[in-house]
């Protein structure tokens, strides 16, 4: 498997909003290396008759019926929120000014 | 460029993504309800507010609503499928995923007949998969509550977590100039499959039904696909062939003058009936979807999807050509029903009592006229079927005429009761008391001795005159044909 490049890291950053140093890049890019190194060694024990699985257990089908549970009321829902405007969640602008 | 000229130059390939609310009870994966209109955050919980701990459980109904969309658009129903983690900030999804289906759809290679002009297209189906709506967003500050130029948003996240059917088509070609109109037509068989099916309010107005129009343009149709533009933001079928309208003037426009397309999301204005150009992505969108580790695969056995199969509903096209024979209405007569929705409205009235032709003729007369001023669908006016009926009735009756029926229909929608209330309320009872008639009658002709003399003379059509002028003179109240009959009785002129 070829190395986790510092490009790579780079753009997984991006993509997850984190600013990192260059000094950061190389440090993670190593660190995330020996870890996909370590999960890639999964692929050497599993034979083309395992499926891949995306769930711990080997259960599927788990549903609820379509009934309705009390929720939070709107007070309890906004509480956390950093700031709120007519019961509505205040968000900074989401587009840079262009 | 115009379009005949631009459709002539080219050849234009769509691709339509339609996604349709389901109407269940609750949400995807929580309890909260899905009521469309309440006040802001205020059906929400940890799960569709993305709070730390909280966990998602599907809802047993929407994957068997989306199990019956699939089945109805011919799909094969995958015996295998998961939820995908579709990973993006964006403030409208608060747990900076959404959860999708990427690679193992529920549903997959369908497809749905259209007829435009008489021809049929088959438009096949890529997939339709489950997935959750996002909350909605306020942008405040800008000039035009645009996202651009807005200072902040407010964001409301009832909506959030709404089960979601995207349904994609493949890509539809060979259909040339007819392409707007096929879009409009695909939309619209859609929904009135989805509203046959019972598993949404399909109301585009409300968003409940949305699309996305891809359009692309290539020199000849044996040519390799040009580059497309997908116009969000297209709120009714009117739009729909007009957006896939416009998008092929402008490209063509583009394309001609030596320009190259540029992939990227367009926005439709319906007051302007153009389209603007939306985010452009300066990279590739990269959403890294992953299989969903909080839900277990949804493992459609063929059993259940057998039963599931034995809940569809009669295909509305086929519906309508069994209705329309039943009815004995002809191709046009039937369109008109089609295009004013009218066609359950005019079925519930029959089953009521009245002919197909007195349904009809309510329906997309007198009611359809109000319908249009008021800009109220038909099915909203606040007369149901039984009411339509029962004014049929009593008109075969003979106790109330046209005129009176119409007072009828006044004060059902001022809710002034049922038909019969009204009737009695208003004091509307047809006149067909000869006594009391042939005082009007001699009125009449006396009043109009010229009138008189034309229908002795034989021009039995003047007559109307005097029936008008009776019917006056009573209020309306008069059977208009036994005033006819009275009339040309004392002028002593038979037809």
């Amino acid at each position: 498997m070829p190395a986790l490049s510092r490009d790579d890291v780079a753009h997984l950053a991006r993509l997850a909003r984190l600013e990192l140093t260059d000094a950061e890049l190389g440090h993670y890019a190593e660190q995330l290396d020996v870890i996909l190194g370590a999960v890639q060694r999964v692929s050497e024990v599993a034979a083309d008759d395992v499926d891949p699985m995306s769930h711990p257990v080997a259960i599927s089908n788990v549903f609820r019926p379509d009934q309705q549970v009390p929720g939070l009321t709107s007070d309890q829902a906004l509480s956390g929120a950093p700031a709120v405007e007519d019961e509505r969640f205040r968000v900074p602008r989401i587009l840079d000014e262009e | 460029m115009t379009f005949e000229q631009a459709v002539e130059k080219f050849d234009p390939v769509l691709g339509l993504e339609v996604h349709v609310e389901l109407n269940t009870e609750t949400k995807m994966f929580c309890g909260c309800p899905t009521t469309f209109g309440g006040d802001p955050n205020s059906q929400v919980c940890p799960v569709c507010l993305g709070l730390p701990g909280s966990l998602p459980v599907v809802n047993a109904k929407a994957v068997e609503s989306a199990i019956r969309i699939g089945l109805a658009l011919n799909c094969s129903i995958a015996p295998w499928s998961r939820f995908a983690r579709k990973n993006y900030f964006y403030p409208d999804m608060p747990k900076n995923y959404q959860i999708s289906q990427y690679d193992e759809p529920i549903a997959v290679n369908g497809y749905l007949d259209v007829e435009v002009d008489g021809q049929t297209y088959r438009i096949g189906i890529e997939r339709a998969h489950m997935e959750e709506d996002t909350g909605k967003s306020l942008h405040m500050g800008g000039a035009t509550g645009r996202i651009h130029g807005a200072d902040y948003s407010l964001v409301d996240y009832n909506r959030a977590g709404i089960p979601l059917i995207e349904i994609v088509t493949k890509p539809i070609t060979g259909t040339g100039a007819k392409a707007p109109e096929v879009a409009r037509a695909y939309v619209t068989a859609l929904r009135d499959l989805l509203r046959a099916l019972q598993v949404s309010d399909v109301r585009m107005e409300q968003g409940s039904l949305r699309c996305d129009a891809n359009v692309s343009l290539r020199p000849s149709p044996d040519a390799q696909f040009g580059t497309r533009t997908e116009t969000k933001n297209v709120n009714s079928l009117r739009s729909v062939e007009r957006a896939v309208r416009y998008e092929i003037e402008r490209q063509a426009d583009v394309l001609d003058g030596g320009g190259v397309i540029v992939q990227e999301t367009r926005h439709w204005h319906e007051d302007t009936g153009k389209t603007t150009s939306g985010r452009t992505k300066e990279e590739a969108e990269d959403y890294r979807y992953f299989p969903e580790p909080d839900l277990a695969p949804v493992a459609a056995s063929a059993e259940w999807v057998d039963q599931l199969r034995t809940t569809l509903p009669e295909p509305p096209a086929q519906r309508r050509a069994r209705l329309q024979q039943d009815w004995g209405f002809t191709d046009l007569e039937m369109r008109d029903v089609v295009n004013a929705e009218a066609v359950e409205l005019i079925e519930e009235t029959i089953a009521a009592g009245a002919t197909a032709g007195g349904a009809k003729k309510w329906w997309l007369g007198e009611l359809a006229r109000r319908s249009n001023d008021s800009g109220v669908a038909l099915a909203d006016l606040g007369i149901d079927p039984d009411g339509v009926a029962r004014i049929e009735t009593l008109i075969a009756e003979g106790s109330l005429n046209d005129k009176m029926a119409r007072q009828v229909i006044d004060g059902i929608l001022a809710g002034e009761g049922t038909a019969d209330e009204v009737v009695a309320s208003r004091g509307l009872v047809v006149v067909s008391d000869d006594g009391a008639l042939t005082v009007a009658v001699q009125e009449a002709i006396s009043a109009n001795p010229d009138v008189a003399d034309k229908v002795r003379g034989g021009k039995v059509a003047a007559v109307g005159a005097l029936v008008g002028a009776v019917m006056k003179a009573t209020r309306g109240q008069a059977d208009a044909g036994r005033v006819r009959e009275l009339l040309l009785e004392t002028l002593g002129v038979q037809e």
